[in-house]
């Protein structure tokens, strides 16, 4: 919403200058979005007047004048092809700031002759673009008087208007909002009827079936005949250009600057162009509007037209017909000021694409009491710069009522808003904004103005006075707050902060990325999901909700490749989408590494990245959260997108909760990214929470024992599919009150052990607790090893 | 006699003894004394023959210079093993300047960091965290938070939506985490204080947009807590935040369908030179939007808004991440650029607490 300072004062009698002003308008929820102001930097630059303007000795383009500012006169070196003797100028003298350049204008000698001052021309006063020749004032210009005092400087404001403050969309309500601060008075508006000549020939219709009659509620007119249009006169079209609407008209034009200083949209029809009654109609399917902005469209049967007996002649409430609009040859107006459903002005809006100042105002409320005041103020104006005599008013429908109270209780401004305003304070902010009060006591009844139809509820008062009072005079209080504050985060929470630090820490480069991708990548890693797709996605390369983490993982992974940066390693925490209502995402931490482990470097231990590196990530998020690896069991069985033989699932009894391995060739090369690259996706909600202990934060005592430990070794020969993890838990579970650790240290594969088969070479500590184990003792436990991990496995040992 | 042949033999270890140049050439000298077929056992074995009354005289002598050699011979043999073990090292050198074998560092994203930040401030004053669905119905979105169908704000929040299902439900994407302010006040009893961080999603993609972005959403509600608690709530935490105790904040009338009376807040800033900084400069910089809970919101979700009532407050993630942290661009926080999350990343062990520092 633009308008400018003097536009302002039309409606507000005030001595504010215009940074009180603007600030006041931010305080009261009328945003300033900016503020030009043409005047800004001109305080310094006067009015002169050349007496003489000759050639310059030296320079074929250049003239010498002589320049008289009322109290000097000064020679001048101008170069403007107007400069010319006996004229009104804007003259700069040494000193000042030239705004174009923003450089200080110094005293100098042009081809050998001095200059005391520059003529300007609006374009190096910022004023415009012209830069033809200089400014010339008209001829009884007092000279030496400042400029900003002569010229038509109109500071231009926009605000940033809430959708709410449908009553702001006017000049006259941002006056009033002032008047109620205290930024002057509101000016009454003339309003007052003028009496028809005659009766109107052109009669109002209401053409709306019963069920659709809400859309258009009222509809007023007036017929005004023997009007001469032409150009706007000066002011209006400074106005109106001002704030960037182009002049067309004068009887256009008073329907463009009403809509702006009274939130009152109008229409005016050139009468002769119509035919019968006129009034809102449903309009017909596939019916069509040449509209003033040079488009036609083609309606449904939602549509409200303005029609005549012809045919529809205007979009209702949103945009009026090329062939029914006034033009310079219009002598009888018919001016319209009607009523429309917010919705269905929205809808339509919407439906056509169509935005402008009309649509605007009624999709947010017209005050519903203007339709008639509406008409009034523009026959004033239509009759003053227009002439013509006017008919009397046509109109069918009614206003709806608007009238509702509210209780309110003035307590509530200092128990909602936390600030503490006398009543009769209160009441004078509501009285000032157009409400009325009934104040008895504490239960007052409040009466909004037509015009605020956006304040229904106690609350909203409690706004308005807090509003005008100013939200700056609010104490801020700290809140009362527990002696000690607790945990903020639930154990899930910490055990996926965990769980991301923990990464970190691995060396892995947290990232975020989208909760979307294209619905092929969807495809490659979605398994048994639905693809889950959008229905108006903002590209067809953002159109499904992701099944799995990985492929942004893969693209970014690529991405940073194609950057040089070929060794990566990534990993998000996030949701995967299982489905496409609420409730069916699913928490995910996913790791995603390409490339080498580390950097060449001069020790040489660089290699690269494979499955058990994406199992070492699945396993330290579990322990991050918590959960004893011991309990794991590592199958095969990972999703397609993982390369069949190199990876695998750790599963928690029956729960799959983490996949891992190699990406599947195929998949990364319909991602199209190269190099091996390994993965691992670890279910956060499938980890169990920690037990909540008894004993609070208190470790089990700790046993250590004085003894030394055993270390023995073993190598297993046995089939290649038996797992290691089978012959380690077969070896552990042999004498547990003995064997504290087991560890893999070497895996062969040769000839000799036959095909097909394996050597699994593991080291046993044997922890004992009482006294040192004899020989007999310690070959009494490695029996029980070797028959354990035998029977379970198959195998032998390796002779 | 005797006498002069100890000190003879004293004299010949000695001399021994200093003239041995490695650990062997000791060897042979403590051999050659105390061996078995040593000078000094010899005179040992001389003891037998020798009258009892010089015999003790004798043997006393014998044990000294006993005694006398093995010390000798113990501190010969450190000098030597000390010289051998210099030597040895001298040998032994390696370029101490080469950079150390890498170690992978990895980091966390600004925007976790800053959810991790924002917690510890709420923390200290008494909120929980609480979540919800990045799918949403029309009811939590929109309707519950007082946008009535076709109502013009709800156009403004260019929402994603997921197609019609066989039910005629039309799910979307949140606009906005408040949805979960609902969800909250359904299934808890006030009071209540939460923060509420999430992702989000709105159809925008230009400079300042992106198609998702991160907020986190406050809502307190209990039977008191009014305007200058909100105020007073929010200046705690924005004074925190950027680490600066006295900032200014400046509270603007606003408009959210959901929040009554509504308020925007700025802080100080400074924009001089191009360079945004905060502080108390003069220039005002817009950063959350908030207000007291609306009364139909309050009643949609089963409460006596005339009894009830709190604040609601939401801020962008990424917006006070760009501003604390100097970010420039708001799309790359999701570009997973290398460089960028390395630059911009935070270390693992950089886990903010109000008390424990919130920042580096």
């Amino acid at each position: 919403m633009k308008f400018t300072l003097s536009w302002l004062k039309d409606h507000l009698d005030t001595t504010a200058g215009l940074d009180e002003i603007t600030s006041k308008l931010t305080a009261l929820g009328l945003e300033v979005e900016s503020v030009d102001n043409p005047a800004k930097g001109l305080e310094d630059f006067i009015v002169a007047h050349v007496t003489e303007a000759k050639q310059h000795p030296n320079a074929d383009r250049l003239r010498l004048c002589t320049v008289n500012t009322g109290t000097e006169i000064l020679q001048v070196v101008c170069g403007a092809p107007n400069a010319h003797t006996d004229m009104k100028v804007v003259l700069a003298r040494p000193g000042v700031t030239i705004p174009i350049t923003g450089e200080v204008l110094k005293k100098g000698s042009i081809r050998g002759v001095e200059s005391q001052g520059m003529l300007c021309s609006a374009r190096e006063l910022k004023l415009g673009e012209d830069h033809e020749g200089i400014i010339e004032l008209p001829a009884d210009t007092a000279i030496g008087t400042p400029v900003t005092q002569v010229m038509n400087l109109d500071p231009v404001i926009e605000i940033n208007l809430t959708p709410n403050r449908v009553d702001a969309l006017g000049v006259r309500g941002i006056a009033r909002d002032l008047a109620a601060a205290g930024m002057g008075k509101l000016k009454p508006l003339d309003d007052a009827p003028t009496a028809g000549k005659f009766p109107s020939p052109r009669k109002v219709k209401m053409g709306l079936p019963a069920g659709d009659a809400h859309k258009c509620p009222q509809f007023a007119g007036r017929l005004i005949r023997g009007v001469k249009n032409g150009e706007s006169p000066r002011w209006l079209k400074d106005r109106l250009n001002a704030i960037g609407l182009r002049a067309v008209s004068v009887l256009v034009d008073i329907t463009q600057y009403l809509t702006i200083d009274l939130g009152r949209p109008l229409h005016a029809f050139d009468d002769a162009k119509l035919s019968g009654e006129i009034g809102p109609r449903l309009a017909k399917a596939g019916e069509t509007v040449a509209a003033l902005n040079g488009k036609t469209y083609t309606f449904d049967e939602t549509t409200v037209a303005i029609a005549d007996d012809a045919a529809a002649l205007g979009i209702g409430g949103i945009m009026g017909g090329e062939p029914s609009s006034v033009t310079e040859g219009t002598t009888s107006v018919f001016l319209e000021s009607a009523l429309f459903d917010p919705r269905n002005v929205g809808a339509t809006g919407r439906k056509l694409q169509i935005n402008t100042d009309a649509r605007y105002a009624f999709e947010r409320g017209v005050d519903p009491a203007s339709a008639v005041w509406g008409i009034e103020v523009a026959t004033r104006m239509i009759l003053a710069l227009c002439g013509g005599e006017p008919s009397e008013i046509v109109a069918g429908g009614t206003a709806p009522d608007h009238h509702r109270t509210i209780d309110f209780d003035p307590a509530r401004v200092k128990s909602l808003g936390g600030v503490e305003i006398p009543a009769s304070e209160i009441q004078g902010i509501l009285e000032r904004l157009g409400f009325q009060v009934s104040a008895t006591g504490a239960a007052w009844s409040v009466t909004p103005p037509s015009w605020r139809s956006d304040v229904d509820a106690w609350q909203d008062l409690v706004e308005e006075v807090l509003r005008v009072h100013g939200y700056d005079n609010i104490p801020a209080i700290p809140m009362p707050r527990p002696p000690m504050p607790k945990s903020v985060l639930s154990p899930q929470q910490r055990q996926v902060n965990f769980a991301r630090r923990v990464l970190a820490g691995r060396g892995l480069n947290e990232t975020v990325t989208w909760a979307f991708l294209p619905s092929a990548q969807a495809e490659l890693c979605r398994g048994d999901l639905p693809l889950v797709t959008l229905a108006n996605p903002i590209s067809s390369d953002l159109d499904a909700m992701r099944p799995s983490l990985l492929p942004n993982l893969i693209t970014a992974a690529g991405r940073n490749a194609a950057r040089g940066l070929s060794d990566c390693a990534i990993f998000e925490v996030g949701p995967r989408f299982e489905g496409g209502a609420p409730g069916q995402q699913v928490n995910m931490a996913a790791t995603l590494r390409a490339g080498h482990t580390s950097a060449r470097h001069w020790a040489g231990t660089r290699r690269p990245v494979d499955a058990m590196d994406a199992k070492a990530d699945a396993v330290a998020i579990l322990e991050a959260a918590g959960l004893n690896p011991i309990g794991l069991q590592t199958v095969s069985g990972a999703p397609s997108w993982y390369h069949p033989g190199l990876s695998g699932v750790l599963k928690l009894g029956n729960q799959v909760i983490a996949t891992f391995g190699a990406v599947h060739p195929r998949t990364a090369k319909a991602l199209d990214v190269d190099g091996p690259m390994v993965a691992c996706e670890v279910f956060l909600e499938r980890i169990p929470l920690p037990k909540k202990k008894t004993a609070g934060a208190a470790r089990p005592l700790l046993k250590a024992s004085a003894l030394q430990p055993v270390e023995r070794d073993f190598a297993f020969v046995v089939d290649a599919g038996v797992a290691a993890e089978a012959v380690l838990k077969a070896a552990r579970g042999a004498e547990r009150d003995l064997i504290t650790d087991v560890g893999v240290f070497d895996i062969y594969q040769g000839p000799h052990l036959g095909e097909g088969r394996k050597s699994v070479a593991i080291s046993v500590t044997l922890q004992p607790k009482d006294a040192t184990l004899t020989d007999a003792e310690i070959e009494a436990v490695s029996r029980k090893i070797v028959a354990a991990v035998e029977k379970t496995t198959g195998g032998h040992l390796r002779a | 006699m005797a006498n002069d042949k100890i000190e003879q033999l004293r004299s010949e270890i000695r001399g021994a003894c200093a003239a041995a140049a490695d650990v062997n050439a000791l060897e042979a000298v403590r051999v050659a004394a105390l061996g078995k077929k040593g000078s000094l056992t010899a005179l040992m074995k001389d003891l037998g023959t020798m009258p009892p009354e010089e015999r003790k005289a004798f043997g006393q002598q014998v044990n000294t210079l006993r005694d006398e050699a093995t010390a000798a011979l113990d501190a010969k043999k450190a000098t030597l093993a000390g010289a051998e073990l210099d030597a040895k090292l001298a040998q032994e050198r390696m370029d101490v300047s080469l950079p150390v074998r890498p170690e992978a560092k990895g980091s966390i994203h600004p925007i976790s960091q800053t959810m991790d930040e924002i917690a510890a401030i709420f923390g200290v004053m008494g909120f929980d965290i609480a979540d919800g669905p990045d799918i949403e119905d029309d009811f939590h979105n929109f309707t519950a938070l007082n946008f009535p169908p076709g109502h013009p704000a709800r156009e403004m929040h260019d929402t994603f939506f997921l197609p019609e299902n066989e039910k005629g439900e039309r799910y979307l994407l949140r606009t906005h985490t408040s949805p979960v302010q609902i969800r909250t006040m359904m299934s808890q009893k006030p009071p209540i204080r939460v923060i509420i961080p999430g992702r989000t999603y709105r159809c925008d993609y230009d400079m300042t947009h992106t198609p998702m972005f991160h907020q986190v959403e406050l809502l307190v509600i209990d039977t008191e807590t009014n305007m200058s608690h909100l105020r007073g709530c929010l200046q705690e935490f924005v004074r925190t935040y950027f680490g600066v105790d006295d900032l200014t904040t400046r509270f603007r009338p606003s408009y959210f369908p959901f929040t009554e009376p509504s308020a925007e807040m700025d802080i100080g800033c400074s924009r001089s030179g191009g360079e945004l900084k905060i502080g108390n400069y003069g220039d005002w910089l817009e950063i959350l939007g908030c207000g007291m809970i609306h009364p139909n919101v309050i009643k949609a979700c089963g409460l006596d808004p005339d009894v009830y009532q709190g604040f609601a407050a939401g801020m962008g993630i990424e917006r006070i991440a760009m501003l604390k942290y100097g970010i420039p661009d708001l799309r790359t926080f999701f570009e997973s650029d290398l460089r960028w999350l390395r630059h911009y990343g935070f270390a693992a062990l950089d886990v903010p607490s109000v008390t424990g520092g919130l920042s580096r």
